[in-house]
């Protein structure tokens, strides 16, 4: 908790007339994990794009490690941050086999021993060398994710930013990846930002949380309170009602909760 | 030797990228096999090509020898598919033809798909004003009939093989353009493109090593679809007179001389026009098998 590595400040982005997001500011220290919550169409996700460098129309300002990044960004940028997508069937080249698709970064940026890196990245993400050169339609949903969270690694980033990384994937499946992510993360010394619009997935993995609505990041707290209710925006309360509600229901226990003792 | 290749190429855990590329390649060859139609026109198209390839050798006469005593035989023995106006021998010509006819076909299609495949990537990743002119060109050569436009373009160049090969290639593209347009436009704002330019990737890397490669296959599929319009009308250039020229044997020309004896000599005509309507038919069969294999959405 020393140093920032991500500072967001008075972010706007705007889709021909329509202000989507409209003055979101957070700051991420290193080594932490930043969730941002909310429902769907609330922004959270079109904020993650505009730091991920994919969407280069927004004003305001995106610092990381303590420098501002420009609009378009630079092939170095990719090597210190790199995303994770929601849909592991959408986010891997169908006609590429798994070795292709990790090594792209990789020959983009010339970076040396291939197969070491590739081999390191699949034993990092506990996938078997045998789906090196498999076809993503060989693997299941659980290993795509790991596909993209290996390839998000390869290059060895600073920041992953995670869009939802868990919640196209089989509740028994969630919990994999979450406490693969959560390993990834001190192995690497990694900062995370992710996204969600699961609060148990939130506090699974992150300290503090932000919590967006109408495009705006109406509150900022820590996970502890969260639990204990001890928020103060009526749009947080809702959310957290609202999933302590789901919980409860006896017939669909999530196993992500279940995964998190005390949660 | 076959049966290694199998056991290789099936292999559920391939060991390299090309064992992988070839599992898949041989995966989709079986899946065309189990189509009958395809496999009769692939049969077709390869022996058709067969004959063209080898035709000096199995030509039994000079295509072009006249023998003036002996014109519009019969089938017989000696012709077996009989003889034309100047007694030349109908089966050398066809066999030649095949030559004419399929090469011009070939070379339309080599100079065609290619720059059809890269305006539309181009046109469908970039956007913008650089869509607006590449699809509004299209539309100006897609707006003329593909027929009228060759022969005004051989007309202003001279007739013969090579200008009816570059009328009928300008005039072929721009529904290929249109497909892979329509295509990268499904892709373009996919994740793993997405995943790619967080890569680093340029813009042209992204479509040429990612984008166009999802595109070949329906412009594949429509290439061969397309091959009867293109033979039809490399036959009707032939015909009209703009193609290839007398004495080079071209099934289409040697239609149009035939018509003139169509009733009482039915056989110079016959012949041209059964090779046609079969080669024809041939791509539309392996075309639609080649669909139901390569359809992106299937696998």
């Amino acid at each position: 908790m020393s140093d920032r590595m991500i500072e967001v400040a008075d972010l706007r982005i705007s889709f021909s007339s329509a202000e989507v997001v409209k003055g979101v500011a957070f700051e991420v220290a290193r080594g932490e994990t930043f969730g941002i919550v909310g429902e769907s169409g609330s922004g959270k996700s079109t904020v993650l794009r505009a730091m991920s460098g994919l969407n280069e129309s927004w004003d305001g300002r995106i610092l990381f490690n303590g420098e501002a990044v420009p609009k378009r960004r630079s092939r170095e940028f990719f090597r210190k941050v790199q995303m994770v997508f929601q849909d592991p069937f959408g986010s891997l080249h169908p006609r590429q086999t798994i070795d292709r698709i990790l090594s792209e970064i990789l020959l983009v940026n010339r970076i040396g021993e291939i197969d070491r890196r590739i081999n390191k990245a699949l034993s990092d993400v506990a996938l078997p060398q045998t789906a090196r050169f498999r076809y993503p339609h060989q693997l299941s949903g659980g290993q795509r994710q790991r596909v993209a969270i290996a390839r998000a690694l390869i290059a060895e980033p600073k920041v992953l930013l995670l869009d939802e990384p868990t919640s196209a994937l089989d509740v028994s499946v969630q919990a994999e990846v979450l406490n693969l992510l959560a390993d990834l993360r001190e192995e690497h010394g990694l900062t995370y930002v992710m996204v969600s619009h699961n609060l148990a997935v939130i506090s699974h993995l992150c300290a503090r949380v932000g919590v967006m609505q109408n495009g705006l990041m109406v509150e900022q707290t820590s996970v502890e309170d969260l639990r204990a209710g001890n928020v103060s925006h009526p749009h947080t309360q809702e959310l957290r009602r609202l999933s302590v509600e789901l919980e409860d229901v006896p017939a669909e226990p999530s196993s992500v909760s279940q995964a998190k003792p005390g949660a | 030797m076959l049966t290694t290749f199998r056991t290789w190429a099936l292999d559920d855990t391939p060991t390299s990228r090309r064992q992988a590329a070839w599992g898949r390649r041989y995966r989709i060859w079986l899946a065309l096999r189990r189509n009958p139609l395809a496999m009769i026109g692939l049969v077709i198209v390869v022996f058709f090509g067969g004959l063209a390839i080898l035709a000096p050798l199995l030509a039994p006469w000079d295509p072009a020898a006249q023998d003036l005593a002996h014109r519009l035989a019969r089938p017989s023995a000696a012709h077996w598919l009989g003889t034309d106006e100047l007694g030349r021998d109908i089966l050398s010509r066809i066999l030649y033809g095949g030559r004419v006819t399929l090469g011009m076909v070939i070379s339309i299609v080599i100079v065609v798909a290619p720059v059809g495949l890269v305006v539309g990537c181009v046109a469908g990743y970039f956007g913008g004003w650089i869509d607006t002119v590449l699809m509004r060109v299209t539309d100006v050569f897609l707006s003329f009939p593909r027929l009228i436009l060759a022969l005004a373009l051989v007309a202003a160049l001279h007739p013969g093989v090579e200008s009816a090969i570059v009328a009928i290639a300008l005039t072929a593209w721009p529904p290929y353009a249109r497909i892979a347009r329509a295509e990268t436009l499904t892709v373009r704002s996919s994740d793993f493109i997405a995943a790619c330019r967080l890569a680093g990737a340029s813009p042209r890397r992204v479509v040429f090593r990612h984008i166009m490669p999802l595109c070949v296959p329906s412009v594949i599929v429509r290439v061969t679809l397309d091959m009867s319009s293109i033979i039809i009308t490399a036959a009707s250039l032939g015909f009209l007179g703009m193609g290839a020229q007398p004495p080079s044997p071209e099934w289409g020309a040697m239609l149009a001389i035939a018509k003139r004896f169509m009733l009482q000599e039915w056989w110079v005509a016959l012949s041209p026009a059964m090779a046609i309507l079969l080669v024809s038919l041939a791509f539309n069969f392996l075309g639609d098998g080649l669909r139901d294999v390569l359809d992106p959405k299937q696998n």
